[in-house]
């Protein structure tokens, strides 16, 4: 790379991070409860600056707060894979399953995590599980549908393979469907976990748990609007950071 | 041991489906038996329904009708104690997330349960180390030139200690250089493991000639069928190239006429 290429990669996007925060500062402009970027910092500086301090329930570092959503998430996203991936590569090897609940998966994935919550709240009787309950629903189908495509995709190379050594169904799932299939199911989990992660709020709102999404909405109720764009950006950051992580696991796959 | 084939094809008629109702007949009536311990060579031009033929005699895929039948039994019938069969694909079909050694071992593992794990790797590394690959058992294919895959895939065949062997183009992939080299290593392999019975799909006549015992010609599909066999009455070991020896252009002679004619 050139000096000018190495640049280029540093100053671009900074530049289109600064047209970003410009946009905000107009639109602030325009919409009187709307806090300018300037406003936000300084409404939101202590939760920043002092990010693992705990004041109240929801009167809390920014770091804090993002750690329960975290947690909650991987609680969810986790729970989800479990259910997730076995379905996937049951559905890869039989067609006559995958006829059978195509139409239900078409059904499900589409519902959003604000129809799921309440369905959650009835069964489980408490804002936790129910949470749980709804990340997991909705995060499942990207996993679920890659498998099931890793598996398709597994050339009839390798299956001749094991029918020719006679690898016995366990051996063939372990050492050839397994490994084949790998990319792909890591590639559902970067998915599953960005939607997980984006149903965190809906349902920290409507459950009124600690975290990023239950602070924004507590926020909002209490007419402190910078700390909704402060959650706002927070989740943004974090859900990108997230992304990266997965997809430097998924490349690592890939390699080997 | 058991006298008489240990393959035996009749009758064997295979058709795919292609576009919409429409089926192509690929094979038709094909009858053909090997006797054990022989080296027997499909020779015919690409696309004529040679791999088909081989994946049904092997059992990999089954054929519309007639029957398939090793010594005696069905095809790879998956039955604990019965024959073992090796195949070799032409695209080498090893598993890229396994080293040479794993590839071979996992081949070795099926066929040879009741081993030891030790005895499975010394086994694996023993087969790797006849076709030349002592010094790259932990290199994944990847890593390895495409010479060196077909010698993993051919190491991996012998492993099992075959019974049979099918060799699906073996060479079809390699350049030609390589191609003379592993050619007469599976000579060597074949004479070395007595015992082997073996049957090739190959476009290639001299390669059919410097291996095979019969070499039976494939007319041009689609409804291919087989000619009569021609047998090579050359002694072994068989040189590299047989230049003007009368048999061996005998042999060629007869082959590429029964190729020819239609």
């Amino acid at each position: 790379m050139t000096l000018t290429q190495r640049l280029a990669t540093i100053l671009l996007p900074l530049c289109g991070i600064a047209l970003a925060v410009l946009a905000w500062t107009a639109a602030s402009r325009v919409v009187n409860d709307l806090p300018s970027p300037i406003e936000t910092w300084r409404e939101s500086r202590l939760y920043v600056l002092e990010p693992l301090t705990k004041r109240g329930e929801m009167d809390q570092g920014i770091l804090l707060l993002a750690y329960y959503s975290l947690v909650r998430v991987t609680r969810g996203f986790l729970l989800g894979i479990a259910i997730a991936t076995p379905l996937g590569f049951l559905l890869g090897v039989s067609p006559a399953l995958t006829r059978m609940f195509d139409p239900v998966m078409q059904v499900m994935r589409p519902i959003s995590p604000l129809a799921w919550l309440p369905l959650g709240l009835i069964i489980f009787r408490k804002s936790e599980p129910a949470a749980l309950f709804a990340i997991a629903v909705c995060s499942m189908w990207p996993t679920v549908i890659n498998t099931t495509a890793g598996v398709r995709a597994i050339p009839q190379d390798y299956w001749n393979v094991a029918k020719v050594l006679r690898l016995s169904r366990t051996t063939t799932f372990l050492k050839i469907v397994v490994p084949a299939t790998l990319p792909y199911v890591f590639t559902g989990y970067r998915l599953s976990l960005g939607i997980a992660w984006l149903v965190i709020v809906a349902s920290e709102m409507l459950t009124g748990t600690p975290g990023v999404g239950g602070f924004l909405w507590q926020e909002y109720n209490s007419l402190v609007y910078a700390h909704i764009l402060l959650a706002i950006v927070t989740i943004g950051v974090i859900g990108f950071l997230l992304d990266r992580l997965m997809g430097m696991a998924e490349t690592r796959l890939r390699t080997t | 041991m058991k006298v008489g084939p240990i393959i035996e094809l009749e009758g064997i008629g295979k058709s795919f489906a292609t576009s919409g109702a429409a089926r192509r007949e690929v094979l038709q009536g094909v009858s053909l038996s090997v006797e054990r311990g022989e080296f027997v060579s499909i020779v015919g031009s690409m696309g004529s329904g040679k791999s088909t033929l081989l994946n049904i005699a092997a059992g990999l895929i089954a054929p519309d009708c007639g029957s398939v039948r090793v010594s005696g039994g069905p095809a790879v019938s998956g039955v604990e104690g019965s024959l073992n069969a090796a195949l070799v694909f032409q695209n080498y079909s090893l598993l890229p997330w396994f080293t040479a050694l794993e590839n071979v071992r996992l081949a070795v593992q099926a066929a040879f349960p009741k081993r030891s794990r030790a005895e499975h790797v010394a086994q694996a590394r023993r087969s790797l180390e006849l076709v030349g690959l002592g010094g790259a058992l932990d290199r994944r294919p990847s890593q390895l030139s495409g010479g060196m895959r077909q010698r993993v895939a051919i190491a991996r065949a012998f492993a099992i200690e075959p019974d049979i062997l099918f060799l699906d183009e073996p060479f079809g992939a390699l350049d030609a250089l390589t191609r003379e080299t592993l050619r007469q290593e599976l000579a060597r392999l074949c004479a070395e493991s007595r015992g082997v019975t073996t049957l090739m799909i190959t476009n290639n006549v001299d390669e059919a000639i410097l291996l095979s015992d019969r070499i039976v010609p494939m007319t041009q599909g689609p409804r291919a069928t087989l000619r009569a066999p021609i047998p090579v009455p050359l002694a072994r070991p068989r040189p590299p190239s047989f230049g003007t020896n009368a048999a061996a252009l005998r042999v060629r002679t007869a082959v590429v006429e029964a190729l020819t004619a239609c």
